[in-house]
């Protein structure tokens, strides 16, 4: 079944006009299935115009109406990205991966009020997007690392949890799902949120969790698996050796007034039973010792 | 961004925040005109710098004649100062802040952060004034009052009010202490910061209330439409290497360590660092080159990092994804040729074109220590830089 995507999906690319847009676009469609799935873009000077084949409409609403999809990913910049999830939204689509950095957190502030009580999810900000190996990719993280398999893996960052992924391949790992919930302070779906949907998969046999520094996400998480959770998961918290009140990379990344440390993340992980590997190297090998 | 004391009242009296007079000076010549200008009888000198803990630190003391201020501002004008968060060294003071004296009746505490897990502003008051705010909220978390401050409606009157009853102000005192939060919270919105303290907020035996210390840092995702606050910015007060690695997009903190790691990915940047550490060593900074690390920013990568007199070692961890293996390697060729590179260099490649990637680094003609997995790169690093 996989979670949040398949090859059913249908997404429309916001920002379709851009290069970034464009080359990811490009890859999300010659990746399994993607041919079918993307289907659609927006930009509102530029209605009526195509990308490769791809239509483009004025807004998230006309092109959700004309191509019956049900998915967004945004690569508009910064400035204008929170208004883009908002249009999605509005569209009532069901999922929106906003792959941007640097939104303001007051712009998200607004946006992730005026989503409460709203149907859609997100996905990110500042995030590598989701792919379900083999049938579809939303977003900008390499396809062919992937293959389908039945461990979901869930992450707030891009190139480790390729490498998280490498690891799982290395071991002849697939996956069912792969999220890169993002590294921003505010953002959409949460460690929780994307595990409670690994429980409810029942192609997922376990899952990899990869947290950093910064906020209490991971914790929240940990202490609903210890009384929820019904599958194996293990994890990982990058920043043990982070200093504190600097900003590592991401825009979440920071431990401030001596709060978000890899180290309480650790102790409150393994609290709640689940086995948190210190080695980044052996990431994989972990998840294999618990199936 | 941060900026300094005199600098985040300035913005906060144009929102109606009361503060007592005060000027802003570089010299002890200016400090003394200031404290004349000011009148009074009695003035605080606050030295300027980033970092708090200043009061601890001996950079807030209280003047009760001219002559004492000159005598102060020479204590501390070119000096560095050291507080618990300066680290050893301490942070030079550039520039002084001379307030006239008040008659305090009572210390508060008000903060604005962004509750990650709530995904609101949240507006925090204690009646502890003062003191250290996190152990306040350690010792005695029933003493800080909260509230989640809906992003749309902002502020309102009966929130403000009802906040400041709760934390104990005199009722004589209310009306102002509603005006002070309410222009607290629209200066912390407008301005797109990502943390306001006063601490102390006080009640003077008058009983108007004011911002005695004000501290104001900004989000950095939002600095392209605040060009006034960019123009706050104190140079002095940064690493001079961040700032530079800034300026070529990349993301570059100093550490103590003596092993440099170049990445792509914050995550995995931050990984490295952890994975240098387990096994025995020291990472001297966190880099990451980010998504589109071309030849030119590897090459500036390579200069910021080799400025460090303590390395011993580079270690370049790399997951090819979008970007290529091909293309980091042949950008770390060029860049270490250019460089001249002459402390180990240990290179691990994985992902997109990894094959090719490793027979340009091969084929080089430089040493590089190539390796096969972050742990194998690690285990290198470590015992090179040993």
């Amino acid at each position: 079944m996989s979670i949040l995507i398949n090859s059913n999906s249908r997404v429309i690319t916001q920002g379709i006009t851009g290069k970034t847009g464009q080359f990811h676009t490009r890859l999300c469609r010659e990746y399994a299935d993607g041919q079918q799935c993307f289907v659609a873009g927006v930009n509102p000077k530029k209605p009526g115009e195509e990308f490769e084949g791809i239509p483009i409409f004025a807004t998230v609403q006309e092109a959700k109406e004309a191509t019956g999809a049900t998915a967004s990913v945004i690569y508009v910049p910064p400035a204008f990205a929170a208004a883009a999830i908002d249009e999605a939204v509005e569209a009532e689509l069901d999922l929106v991966v906003c792959i941007t950095e640097g939104i303001p957190v007051r712009d998200m502030l607004r946006t992730r009020y005026k989503m409460e009580g709203r149907k859609t999810l997100l996905i990110g900000p500042n995030c590598p997007g989701i792919i379900t190996p083999d049938e579809i990719k939303v977003g900008i993280m390499p396809g062919y690392i992937h293959k389908k398999g039945r461990i979901g893996v869930v992450s707030r960052s891009g190139t480790l949890t390729y490498e998280a992924v490498a690891q799982l391949m290395a071991l002849e790992l697939g996956q069912s799902t792969c999220v890169g919930i993002g590294g921003d302070p505010i953002n959409g779906l949460k460690h929780l949120d994307v595990m409670k949907l690994f429980n409810d998969d029942d192609e997922t046999d376990a899952v990899l969790m990869v947290g950093e520094i910064g906020g209490t996400d991971e914790e929240e998480c940990a202490r609903w698996i210890k009384d929820n959770m019904k599958k194996p998961v293990v994890g990982f918290i990058a920043g043990l050796a982070a200093p504190p009140g600097k900003r590592m990379g991401h825009a979440g990344a920071i431990i401030a007034g001596g709060k978000g440390t890899a180290q309480e993340k650790i102790a409150v992980m393994e609290e709640c039973g689940i086995r948190v590997s210190r080695n980044p190297a052996e990431m994989g090998k972990l998840l294999k010792s618990v199936l | 961004m941060k900026i300094h004391e005199y600098q985040a009242k300035e913005i906060l009296r144009r929102y109606g925040v009361k503060t007592p007079p005060g000027i802003a000076c570089f010299s002890v010549d200016d400090a003394v005109a200031a404290a004349e200008k000011l009148g009074g009888d009695k003035w605080v000198v606050k030295a300027q710098i980033y970092a708090g803990g200043r009061g601890k630190g001996g950079g807030v003391k209280l003047a009760r004649s001219l002559a004492e201020v000159r005598l102060l501002a020479e204590g501390m004008l070119n000096k560095p100062l050291i507080t618990p968060q300066t680290g050893s060294a301490g942070q030079v003071v550039h520039r002084l802040y001379i307030e006239q004296g008040v008659d305090i009746q009572h210390e508060y505490y008000v903060g604005i952060v962004i509750d990650r897990s709530r995904q609101r502003a949240c507006l925090m008051a204690s009646s502890e004034g003062g003191m250290d705010i996190e152990q306040v909220a350690a010792s005695t978390p029933e003493k800080i009052r909260k509230i989640l401050i809906n992003p749309m409606a902002g502020l309102s009157d009966q929130e403000a009010d009802t906040l400041a009853r709760k934390i104990g102000i005199p009722a004589s005192s209310l009306p102002a202490a509603q005006v002070l939060l309410k222009g607290l919270y629209q200066a912390f919105d407008e301005n797109d910061a990502s943390l306001l303290e006063i601490n102390p907020l006080i009640v003077t035996s008058d009983g108007q209330v004011l911002a005695l210390d004000a501290k104001m840092n900004f989000d950095d995702n939002a600095l392209f439409r605040h060009p006034d606050i960019v123009a706050l910015r104190d140079l002095d007060e940064e690493d001079p290497a961040e700032i530079e690695a800034a300026e070529h997009g990349l993301s570059y903190i100093p550490l103590d360590g003596n092993i440099a790691c170049l990445v792509n990915g914050a995550g995995l940047a931050m990984a490295t660092m952890d994975i240098i550490k387990l096994y025995g060593g020291s990472p001297a900074n966190f880099l990451d080159v980010g998504g589109g690390a071309t030849v030119d920013k590897v090459t500036e990568a390579f200069k910021i990092m080799l400025r460090n007199p303590k390395l011993r070692a580079i270690l370049v961890n790399i997951f090819g994804g979008i970007m290529k293996c091909d293309v980091i390697a042949q950008g770390v060729t060029i860049a270490a040729r250019e460089v001249k590179l002459a402390i180990p260099l240990i290179v691990r490649l994985e992902g997109t074109n990894v094959e090719v990637g490793k027979k340009i680094l091969a084929e080089s003609g430089l040493s590089i220590i190539s390796a096969t997995t972050m742990a194998d790169a690690a285990e290198k690093a470590v015992r090179a830089a040993t």
